[in-house]
């Protein structure tokens, strides 16, 4: 009987301690190339997410560092994208809440200065100099560097309204049905 | 006429026999209208008028925008009193652009285009423009512009103008009322549509629960050699325009075309009457029959309405509510819209109002998925409900996607018949909206990245030209300290 | 008046429902389930309710610490549950066969797998195999017909006995007739001989032969059957598969080898044909839910019954041939899906046929 139970456990032995072997040395390296996260960024670097560029948000992404939802104006697209890509699951709930976000200047505040419009990463503000300043909605994506700059606190950060156009039906909560 | 068999679909209790018999009455113009300036598919038309405007009956409230649009006309003479953001009759209950008329009661026609005295000796082009004009769109309840499908005509090569009187939907009577009233008018409308999309063969198609539609439509149509009048099985959905293309003609329409690429374009017959009245009389679309039935409505009828009528003044037409309302529904039971509220117009689309009684709504309580397979089987487009269900469920809406998603028309028939009560139609609508936002985000995703190196490319093309102009400076400085004279004579 | 938009269309319903559907299936299996009442005496009466109220005890605990709403129960999974296990039974299996039948039907099959809707194996037969390999003896204990007032049949005090504590196997268990026929095989008696030894067909038919509790009544299973049919609970696929593979299968091999195999009829007449085909087989939840799939799933559990009666060691394969096929109905489900309209059996759409403008 010691016979088939030494045996026994003597494979058991072998096969596992080959099996711990084989995953510490032939582990597969994820391919995390940095230069393919940044490229799905924005890149407007407007340090939303708490780092000073896109491009160290994205070296940190890179060593699954740094979450995926970071991203403010990448808004859903971005953090589902990156969430894909580094293969990690992205809790987009809070998305949900904030919502996507849109600059307004308000126009009895702004004195004209230029500085929000040189300042804007894709040139939604149009303005001329002593001109009142305004923003174009369908460009701006809330990176918030205009909001930073303006000196007289005339920009404010407003959510985006919605139109009928984009609404849809919320998913149907159906109490009955078990929580995964 | 030879029928094909269509796939699946459910037979529900039709319930029309509230307001079959009952011919359409006029609703005695209301003191206000509410017109929103979307009233159809494609981009909002933009306002003509301002406030404090007096206006005729049939002038332009709001011009069309782009190639996929429509115009809004008065439905009665009287004054603008307001323009602005009013509740939509849908579902978000979000406001949107509408203009407030007051009516003055006297009924005044605007000056209107000329009646085309032979529209069978007009071009295509000029019945496109003139139904383009009148404001038509798709009555059935798609508002599709009419006018663009009437171009498909240039496009394809079509051989059938299909007429869709099948009115699947429980309740709904107003194209069966107005194929029995306006039968003339409806095949006069047919031919015209006809020649304008050069197609040589007409086919009404009416289900065989209307009878009297059928006798009347084919004796109206006995005179044109080239009009046939079918019946077709009583069978929910055979009013959609593929799967009633297919029982006409047995062609199935590939995924992701249009029937046109089988050769049939369909229209319903109300927007027929409407391109009659638009072509013979020159009058826009100013008006459409509503049927206002259910089991909490006292008098249930089919009603001619005026546009912007609310649906509140519609109903207390109809005797107000007899019983308690549990849902109201702007169209059919099937497919048709909660209304967020009772103080919404009615608009160019709205084929029936609905009060349902709980009996009638007879809402189940969710319970487990059973995989019966019932939904399956009767689905009309061959999907499986089930499993996209549960993908759904799961927020896996890719594979929901790939197992047929967007192909699903939402014809309500799975929702129907799941005995478990699953909200199946709720979350296939729920799950192309949350596919299609997230289309709109990456789309401006991409958009934004664009942006931002183009900026940066600017930037760095203004540093360059900045830095040559220093160099171009600098050497001409250069060139005057060492040559002041040669500079001197030169000035 | 406020409205709230809560939910999306349609607003309508057909007037059916989960319940409704299993009440049905319940009433289709009366008639049968009270003929073998009659034919099996006391005994079996006391398995069938006790094995009904235990599965439906069993989930009521089940249901209760999985903090799931009690009301849960009035949808009858769980009777039918028992119903059918109670019928695949030997008629007098003594009461803790059954309970052990039931919890692992219920507790096992069902309420682990995440509950109704959600199970892979079907309830019943899981309930059944795991009692079969567990108990042998006890079930394949069959006994021969012992109508209830008969003079010979045991009376209630006495079938209570026999409830409680089994019964004296060798001097009253009769074998079945496919055991029988297997049996004899192995002793070496040709097939074509032993079948003349059984019931005939007529009996076999009208169920007055040994078997397990519900399936003896062939005539009065297949009435229930069509009577689901009729109301649309089931559709011919799975029946009509299950039953003609069995034929197929019977008929060629004994008109090859009449020495070695039973004949098509001996095959769809005997043991749990009729009761797998349109009670067992046809299981919503564990069958594919296309209906070209339920073609090869009914294929699948004929051929799998046949062979295992054929050449397994056990006598009555259609248990364990369900089973297997119920592994296989997601892959089924995944590779067999109904054609899309618009679209070709792959998925493409449709080519068009006429050229355009």
């Amino acid at each position: 009987m010691w016979l088939d139970v030494g045996s026994l456990a003597a494979i058991g032995g072998v096969l596992g301690g080959m099996l711990g072997v084989a995953s510490r040395y032939l582990a597969v390296e994820a391919d995390e190339a940095e230069a393919e996260i940044q490229a799905m960024l924005p890149g407007s670097n407007c340090a939303q997410c708490g780092f000073v560029g896109c491009s160290q948000y994205a070296a940190a992404l890179a060593k699954h560092e740094a979450g995926v939802t970071l991203c403010a104006p990448g808004g859903r697209a971005v953090a589902e994208a990156l969430a894909k890509k580094l293969g990690v699951h992205a809790d987009l709930s809070d998305h949900e809440d904030v919502g996507p976000k849109v600059a307004f200047v308000n126009e009895e505040l702004c004195i004209g200065c230029l500085r929000c419009a040189q300042e804007c990463s894709t040139d939604a503000i149009v303005g001329a100099n002593k001109q009142v300043h305004t923003v174009i909605a369908d460009v701006c994506h809330a990176c918030a560097k205009c909001f930073k700059v303006c000196p007289t606190e005339a920009i404010e950060m407003r959510p985006v309204p919605k139109t009928i156009g984009a609404w849809h039906w919320a998913k149907p909560a159906t109490g009955q049905q078990p929580q995964h | 006429m030879k029928l094909f068999p269509i796939r699946g679909g459910i037979h529900p209790d039709y319930r029309k026999e509230a307001t079959s018999e009952k011919a359409i009455v006029a609703l005695p113009l209301p003191a206000r209208l509410y017109l929103p300036v979307q009233q159809h598919m494609g981009a909002p038309a933009s306002v003509v008028v301002e406030v404090g405007a007096q206006v005729k009956k049939g002038q332009l409230l709001a011009r069309g925008q782009g190639a996929v649009s429509a115009p809004v006309h008065a439905p009665a003479s009287g004054t603008v009193i307001a323009i602005g953001e009013m509740t939509a009759p849908h579902p978000s209950g979000l406001p949107q652009l509408t203009i407030t008329l007051e009516t003055n009661g006297k009924d005044e026609w605007a000056e209107l285009p000329a009646p085309i005295a032979d529209p069978f000796a007009a071009t295509p082009a000029q019945i496109k423009e003139r139904v383009a004009a009148s404001g038509i769109v798709g009555m059935g309840g798609a508002t599709f512009p009419s006018a663009v499908k009437l171009g498909l005509g240039g496009q394809y090569k079509l051989e059938i103008l299909l007429l869709n009187g099948a009115e699947c939907e429980p309740y709904l009577t107003c194209d069966d009322r107005v194929m029995r009233e306006y039968a003339d008018e409806v095949v006069d409308g047919a031919r015209i549509m006809a020649h304008a999309l050069g197609a040589p063969k007409i086919v009404i198609a009416i289900e065989e629960n209307k009878p009297q539609a059928l006798e009347i439509m084919t004796k109206a149509a006995s005179a044109f050699a080239n009009i046939e009048v079918g019946g077709v099985p009583v069978q929910y959905p055979m009013g959609a325009e593929r799967h009633l293309t297919q029982a006409i003609t047995g062609r199935e329409t590939p995924a992701r075309k249009l029937t046109a690429d089988v050769g049939v374009v369909v229209h319903n017959v109300a927007t027929a009457r409407a391109v009659h009245n638009a072509v013979r009389f020159g009058r826009p679309l100013t008006s459409r029959v509503v049927t206002v039935s259910g089991g909490a409505i006292a008098e249930p009828k089919n009603v001619e309405v005026p546009v912007g009528t609310k649906v509140s003044e519609l109903i207390a037409f109809c005797g107000g509510l007899a019983k308690e309302a549990k849902r109201f529904v702007n169209g059919g039971p099937m497919m048709g819209q909660p209304l967020p509220s009772l103080d919404v117009p009615v608009v160019k689309g709205t084929s029936g109002i609905l009060a349902l009684t709980a009996g009638e709504a007879n809402e189940h309580a969710t319970q487990p998925c059973i995989r019966c397979g019932t939904c399956v089987t009767i689905c009309p487009c061959g999907l499986v409900p089930v499993q996209m269900a549960a993908f759904i469920r799961h927020d896996k809406l890719d594979k929901a996607s790939e197992l047929g998603l967007m192909d699903c028309v939402s014809c309500g028939s799975c929702s129907y018949i799941c005995p478990s009560g699953l909200p199946l139609v709720h979350y296939f609508n729920y799950a192309k909206g949350a596919l299609n936002a997230a289309d709109r985000d990456r789309r401006k995703q991409e958009q934004t990245k664009a942006l931002v190196e183009a900026r940066a490319a600017r930037l760095e093309r203004q540093a360059e030209a900045k830095r040559q102009a220093a160099l171009a400076a600098a050497a001409a400085r250069k060139a005057q300290s060492e040559n002041p004279d040669a500079n001197k004579a030169n000035a | 008046m406020s409205i709230v938009v809560d939910k999306s269309g349609p607003f309508t319903h057909a007037p059916n429902s989960v319940q409704q559907t299993m009440t049905l299936v319940l009433a289709a299996l009366v008639p049968a389930t009270l003929f073998d009442a009659w034919l099996f005496g006391w005994p079996a009466i006391f398995l069938f309710v006790f094995t009904v109220a235990a599965c439906m005890g069993i989930e009521a605990f089940c249901l209760k610490i999985q903090n799931r709403p009690l009301t849960s129960l009035s949808d009858g999974s769980a009777a039918l549950t028992g119903w059918l296990l109670a019928m695949s039974l030997p008629p007098w299996t003594p009461w803790w066969v059954a309970l052990i039948g039931a919890v692992f039907a219920i507790c096992l099959a069902k309420h682990l797998f995440g509950g109704l809707g959600q199970n892979v194996f079907n309830p019943a037969m899981v309930g059944r195999i795991a009692v079969l390999v567990s108990f042998p003896v006890q079930m394949t204990a069959f006994v021969a017909p012992h109508p209830l007032f008969a003079a010979a049949s045991p009376d209630f005090a006495q079938s209570l006995a026999i409830f409680i504590h089994g019964f004296d196997l060798d001097t009253i268990s009769a074998a079945s007739a496919l055991g029988f026929v297997k049996t004899e095989l192995s002793r070496g008696i040709a097939v074509s001989e032993s079948v003349g030894k059984v019931p005939s067909v007529t009996d076999m038919l009208l169920g007055l032969h040994p078997g397990s509790f519900g399936e003896t009544s062939a005539v009065l299973i297949l009435a229930g059957g069509l009577f689901l049919l009729a109301k649309r609970i089931i559709s011919w696929h799975i029946p009509v598969t299950v039953l003609g593979t069995l034929f197929l299968f019977g008929t060629v091999f004994s008109a090859v080898d009449p020495a070695r195999y039973t004949s098509g009829v001996f095959q769809v007449v005997s043991g749990a044909s009729f009761l797998g085909a349109f009670f067992i087989a046809t299981d919503y939840v564990t069958s594919p839910v296309s209906k070209q799939g339920q073609l090869v799933y009914g294929f699948g559990v004929g051929a799998l019954t046949w062979l295992i009666r054929t050449y397994a060691g056990y006598p009555e394969g259609m248990a364990f041939a369900v089973l297997l096929m119920n592994a296989l109905t997601p892959i089924i489900d995944q590779y067999i899906r109904p054609r899309a309209f618009g679209r070709t059996r792959k998925g493409e759409p449709l080519p068009l046929l006429k050229g355009d403008k």
